[in-house]
């Protein structure tokens, strides 16, 4: 039954795929009879099948291509999307450790002490409501490299979501757990890191698989803003070539690295999750 | 003064009051002792300050007023010496049984060689007949299973002082007999001091050599220290053909119904001494217990 249910989701997907795809072909299918061109088309030098959306058929081809040899590089405005999005990836992952290595011991201590959860607090709830883009700015004026800058963007928008469900998890640890440590006599560390940690593991994931999906989404606008490389930077190049399918394109594997990276943690949660 | 094992002295709880209400004082004058090797239930109606006792003992709560003395020592804070068994078991859900049993007696010991840890361990699992469900998780195992584990973590580490809080209350009658048989079992080869809190006067006639009754609260105390006389071993079938055990059970059951709140205390009362009874070897007067509260009202 559940097997059948899957083939028939799957089934129902490729159709509704194939259904999009179709209508989309179809529908942007040069005209036969030439309208009067608008104000812009004369501007954009004339309406011509560039200036439409490319049909699904032009996506695939140039997809094709573009995975047959995706780490090319011709320059600086013309890398392989594979080196595009490795750029990408390193700096979400390098934030994103960074921020781990300060947000998780961070997240302990404002869990475990009351008085520091008072403390902080203030600090937490004006932090975390800045657009991680804000920042830039003022990063690139104080680290003076965008590279940089664009991995400490990563950092900040990271930390919130993992510093608050660290502290979440870790001040909502069951009382009977704490007290089994404390009738063993652990220390303080050894609570942490017997009791605590798996105890809140689960939900630490869960806010680190919240503080991933926002990083990859605010990468694509930070490499926008400081350019020079990344699949951010691609995209608006793309866009400013008129190359639409490219730019589609990379919408796309945007979409599907993203997927990969929540798959990654999703099956990391799995693997701390427990059942009470 | 008699020197116990265990020594409670003057113990009382009081909460402050949240909001310019009155304060809640649960238990006061609170006084009795424990000897190495006895097996001691306590028996009171809900909130009477039971688990505030219990949880005294343990180290995990702060009595307001009053002193616990075990071999000597004050007792502040946890300690291995006191293990505590918990009525929801108290597993870690992540480790399997035999690593929750492993937890305990690593802490115990904590220079132990990982096979003898192992080895220690799957003995006490054994002793509950888990010794199969061992590589389990506490969510794959049932109820009853789940306070066997507790059971072997706590008597693994051999603990000076047992303390048990309803251990059975979660379970049904017929898992409940047969833990409470295993129980015996690994108590008399052991020899642990327990205290054990229940709701089941049966379970504390199997179990105890004596039975303390709390009044109800507010202003709670010990009212009454009831000897078990039964002899060992004991179990259930053969306990109700003792001559004895009619006569406890009524004892215990009407001052639960009845002495239970006609004892209670209130606020400024003079200390009251707790009354020690041997209900089997009363005659069957049948103002029995009138004479119970004659001698505890002076
Ligand atoms: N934080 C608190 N503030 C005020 N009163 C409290 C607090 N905690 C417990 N109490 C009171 O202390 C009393 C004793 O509680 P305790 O849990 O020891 O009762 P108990 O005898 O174990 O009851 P039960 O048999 O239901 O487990 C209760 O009347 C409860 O209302
Ligand atoms: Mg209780």
């Amino acid at each position: 039954m559940l097997k059948s249910l899957n083939t028939r989701a799957a089934l129902l997907s490729v159709g509704l795929l194939m259904l999009t795809l179709g209508v989309w072909e179809v529908s942007v299918q040069v005209p036969e009879k030439k309208e009067a061109m608008s104000e812009y088309e004369m501007l954009m030098g004339g309406a011509d099948q560039e200036a439409r959306v490319p049909p699904p058929s032009d996506i695939i081809s140039l997809a094709l291509e573009e995975l047959g040899d995706p780490f090319y590089d011709a320059g600086p405005n013309d890398k392989g999307i594979g080196i595009q999005l490795g750029y990408s990836i390193y700096r979400v992952i390098a934030g994103f450790l960074a921020a781990a290595a300060i947000a998780i011991p961070i997240g302990f201590v404002v869990g475990m002490s009351p008085l520091m959860y008072k403390a902080l607090n203030p600090f937490i709830q004006v932090l975390r409501p800045i657009s991680p883009l804000a920042w830039m700015p003022l990063a690139l004026f104080v680290i003076k490299d965008s590279e940089a800058s664009a991995i400490f963007v990563i950092f900040i928008c990271s930390i919130w979501p993992m510093l608050i469900n660290t502290a979440f998890g870790v001040a909502n640890v069951r009382m009977d757990w704490v007290n089994v440590a404390r009738t063993h006599e652990l220390s303080p560390m050894r609570t942490a890191l017997t009791v605590i940690l798996p105890a809140a593991a689960p939900t630490i994931l869960t806010g680190m698989r919240i503080s991933i999906g926002i990083a990859w989404l605010v990468i694509v606008a930070a490499e926008m803003l400081v350019g020079g490389t990344g699949i951010g930077y691609y995209v608006w190049n793309e866009w400013n070539n008129l190359d639409l399918a490219s730019v589609i394109f990379s919408i796309l594997m945007i979409g599907l690295v993203g997927m990969l990276l929540d798959l990654m943690l999703s099956a990391a949660s799995r693997f701390v999750q427990y059942q009470e | 003064m008699s020197h116990a094992f265990l020594e409670i002295e003057g113990l009382s709880k009081r909460y402050l009051a949240a909001n310019h209400g009155e304060g809640l004082t649960v238990f006061e004058h609170i006084n009795f002792g424990i000897e190495k090797g006895e097996f001691v239930c306590v028996i009171g109606h809900s909130g009477c300050g039971k688990s505030t006792i219990l949880n005294v003992l343990a180290g995990l709560d702060d009595a307001s007023d009053g002193v616990v003395i075990m071999n000597g020592k004050e007792v502040a804070g946890p300690s291995l010496d006191r293990g505590v068994i918990f009525q929801n078991y108290s597993l870690l859900p992540w480790l399997s049984a035999m690593k929750n049993v492993a937890f305990g007696v690593q802490a115990r010991w904590p220079t132990w060689s990982k096979d003898k840890l192992h080895e220690h361990s799957l003995k006490y699992l054994d002793l509950v007949g888990l010794k199969d469900a061992a590589h389990r998780k506490p969510s794959e195992l049932s109820g009853g299973m789940r306070q066997r584990v507790s059971i072997a973590r706590a008597f693994a580490t051999q603990p000076q002082l047992l303390l048990m809080d309803e251990p059975f209350g979660a379970l049904d009658a017929l898992t409940r007999g047969v833990i409470q048989e295993e129980l015996i079992k690994i108590w008399s080869e052991s020899k642990q001091t327990v205290f054990m809190i229940t709701h089941d006067v049966d379970e504390a006639i199997l179990l105890s050599d004596r039975v303390l009754l709390m009044t109800n609260g507010p202003y709670a105390r010990i009212a009454e220290s009831v000897k078990i006389s039964i002899p060992r071993p004991r179990n259930r079938n053969s306990i109700i053909h003792d001559p004895g055990y009619y006569k406890i059970r009524n004892h215990l059951v009407d001052f639960l119904v009845s002495r239970s709140k006609e004892l209670s205390g209130a606020a400024g009362e003079e200390v009251r001494e707790t009354t020690f009874v041997d209900p089997a070897i009363e005659d069957d007067d049948p103002l029995e217990t009138d004479k119970a509260l004659a001698k505890t009202g002076s």
